[in-house]
């Protein structure tokens, strides 16, 4: 298989009436990493991913997937590739242990019921197993579909939005999952909108309106934004600090005024002319301080370049 | 809170209508429906159906006998389409349901009738349908007495003024009480499989995109052959056991007499549940939610209730509506169902009404695999 890559496609593009979903994108995946997919609402994320997984055919371009090309070979490419849907696919009207069954059945597995007890085993579901799965919580439905799309033992799992909805503690559960899968040498495309998540993956790519913004790790990306970030908190507890994001942000220099908690974060791409605009409100009144940016304000900061870039 | 406010409920009356308007299938029904009905009901069946087949085994060729069959096709209730030239091949004719009727005029007709012999006239009936043969039926005697009192003049009219110069008699095969309800009961298996049936595994493919489940189902190596017949098999067993329960209820409800082997008409039937699951099928391929394959099941259905000769005899619709009634497997389902059951009919005998269910199967499973999605482009 290609080296150490897993998925390599060029220029894929998707257009759904007209309207061009997905835009020439480009990803390198290489084998055990947890790729991470990011991107606001209807950036392409999943019609990126089922393409990816022969659900989709693309428009235009190339690539290779588990050594496979993405638009001819898309029937060797299933057998190889756990696909876990944004919404939850599996059967609500079977028990967990029927869903994994009928799953392993058509994967053609041998002895599917040994490999439904071993699921059943490392996915803690057993005291679920004889319960209709329209019945379980958000998190154990999850549980149960990573179950089931990697019975299978795929070399690659697609996932989107797997952990959407679930309590903190679930997620925490599930990418201790994910991450042990991948130590094991699975590859995993993970899509999400958590920033927790996102800088728990290896390697991560930025989506807008369809188009790749950026890709690497999380200092690359955010080192590539070059941004810089100030904290401004107030110094007499009472005084709010709304007053002061409404008179921050029209100024030039100042890209971003974010609150977090009693605190506002201002951002800008350009250092010096952030501490200009800063400066007349450096009063004693309020204690400003440079801090790390985050990686939530790098994409925010993307997703609005690429905003203008198409006015 | 009032009870009733006009903002209120015009705020509902006004969502309905957006809502009535997005759903193009819905509308469809609220017009296509009766469109479909008044043409159907309005031009197509008739309960009192004429130009019915019927054919002629002649042994006299007597100007009383020639007039005879002009007054049969003059009266619009016969067109005399068959001329089998043996007892056998005008029974072979009956069996096959290729005529109503076959009328056996005997040897020396016209002779025996000016000797004042009362010759026998012999008007054979297929009865399965007692309300399609039974007006043809009735009204032929004054047709043979109005044929006879043409002829019949000058030295011969003497003949006219006592009683009818021929013995005119009708043979009602198959179901000589003429019993509806043994018509109607063997009928009610075709329709009752065909409305359920095609509406239950419409349901099933609809159902998977409707939930979600169907992306799971298309991101495995699984093959569409395979979806399909796999959502067909269960359902043929439900089939069955809808046949038997009718089957019994025929023959201990309604006692309906069980002429032909009731293997084989299980046996046959396989092809005609198979079909209208496959109809199902297809249909789930093409509807957007369950609603909508609901809705397009009545589609298919109403015609098959009205033009395949359940309700109303086949024989005497117009053409075009005869031939939209040939496509349908229930029409010729019909008439495999009522040979076997009431005629008696054999596997030889009921093949002409067989290979059309085949072929309607074979067509549509074809259509359903193309439209079949792999992917969700």
């Amino acid at each position: 298989m290609n080296g150490g890559t897993v998925i390599d496609v060029h220029g894929l593009t998707k257009a759904f009436d007209g309207k061009t979903v997905v835009d020439g994108l480009d990803m390198t995946i290489r084998r055990g990493e947890i790729y991470g997919f990011l991107g606001p609402n209807g950036s392409g994320k999943t019609t990126s991913i089922r393409m990816l997984c022969g659900l989709l055919t693309p428009d235009a371009g190339s690539g290779v997937c588990l050594g496979f090309d993405v638009i001819r070979e898309s029937d060797k490419i299933k057998p190889h590739v756990g696909y876990m849907t944004q919404k939850f696919s599996l059967y609500e009207d079977l028990t967990v242990r029927e869903n994994l069954l009928f799953t392993a059945r058509i994967f053609g597995l041998a002895d599917p019921n040994r490999l439904v007890d071993g699921c059943i085993e490392r996915m803690g579901l057993g005291p679920f197993e004889h319960r209709l799965a329209g019945n379980l919580s958000g998190g154990w439905k999850q549980r149960l579909s990573l179950g089931a799309c990697t019975l299978h033992s795929p070399d690659l799992l697609l996932l989107d939005e797997p952990t959407a909805g679930v309590d903190p503690g679930a997620r925490r559960d599930f990418w201790d999952h994910v991450h042990a899968l991948a130590a094991e040498g699975i590859t995993a495309l993970i899509s999400t909108h958590y920033m927790d998540e996102a800088e728990r993956c290896h390697r991560l790519a930025y989506l807008a309106y369809g188009r790749l913004l950026a890709s690497g790790t999380v200092e690359e990306i955010v080192e590539g934004a070059g941004l810089t970030t100030w904290s401004v908190a107030s110094r007499n507890p009472g005084a709010g600090l709304h007053g002061l994001t409404e008179r921050l942000r029209p100024l030039p220099g100042v890209d971003q005024v974010v609150a977090f908690g009693n605190t506002l974060h201002v951002s800008g791409r350009d250092a010096a002319p952030l501490e200009r605009a800063i400066a007349p409100f450096r009063t004693d009144g309020l204690a400003w301080t440079i801090i790390d940016t985050s990686l939530e304000e790098v994409f925010i900061d993307l997703m609005r370049q690429s905003r203008d870039g198409l006015k | 809170m009032r009870m009733f406010d006009c903002k209120r409920f015009a705020a509902m009356v006004g969502k309905e209508f957006v809502q009535m308007r997005r759903d193009r299938l819905t509308f469809a029904m609220l017009i296509g429906i009766p469109l479909i009905q008044l043409i159907l009901f309005g031009y197509a069946i008739n309960s009192d159906p004429r130009h019915l087949p019927a054919g002629v085994l002649s042994a006299d060729n007597s100007r009383f006998a020639r007039s005879i069959v002009a007054g049969m096709q003059t009266s619009t209730f016969f067109d005399i389409t068959r001329h089998p030239s043996t007892r056998a091949e005008a029974d072979r004719l009956l069996r096959d349901g290729d005529v109503l009727f076959v009328l056996t005029i005997p040897e020396n007709f016209g002779r025996d009738l000016l000797r004042g012999d009362r010759p026998v006239l012999l008007l054979t009936a297929d009865a399965t349908d007692p309300l399609a043969s039974g007006r043809a039926a009735m009204a032929f005697p004054e047709i043979v007495r109005l044929a006879l009192a043409r002829e019949l003049t000058g030295p011969d009219a003497d003949l006219n003024q006592t009683e009818p110069p021929v013995d005119v008699r009708i043979h009602n095969l198959y179901n000589p009480e003429g019993e509806t309800q043994y018509n109607i009961v063997p009928g009610l298996m075709g329709v009752i499989l065909t409305l359920t049936l095609v509406m239950i595994t419409s349901l099933a493919i609809t159902r998977e995109s409707e939930r979600g489940t169907m992306e799971h189902l298309l991101s495995t190596p699984i093959r569409p052959l395979e979806v399909m017949l796999g959502k067909i098999v269960p359902y043929i067993l439900a089939g069955y056991i809808q046949m038997t329960l009718i089957a019994a209820a025929a023959r201990f409800l309604f006692n309906v007499p069980m002429q032909g082997s009731v293997i084989l008409t299980f046996a046959l039937s396989l092809v005609f549940i198979g079909a209208n699951l496959s109809v199902g099928v297809t249909i789930s391929t093409v509807a957007r939610n369950q609603l909508q394959a609901v809705q397009i099941s009545i589609f298919f259905f109403m015609p098959s209730l009205l033009l395949s000769g359940f309700m109303f005899p086949f024989k005497g619709m117009p053409d075009w509506a005869q031939a939209i009634g040939s496509i349908l497997p229930l029409t010729h389902y019909l008439l495999l169902i009522r040979g076997i059951l009431l005629k008696g009919n054999g596997f030889m005998d009921s093949l002409p009404h067989l290979w059309p269910i085949l072929v309607f199967w074979a067509a549509v499973v074809a259509a359903g695999l193309k439209q079949f999605r792999r992917t969700l482009d």
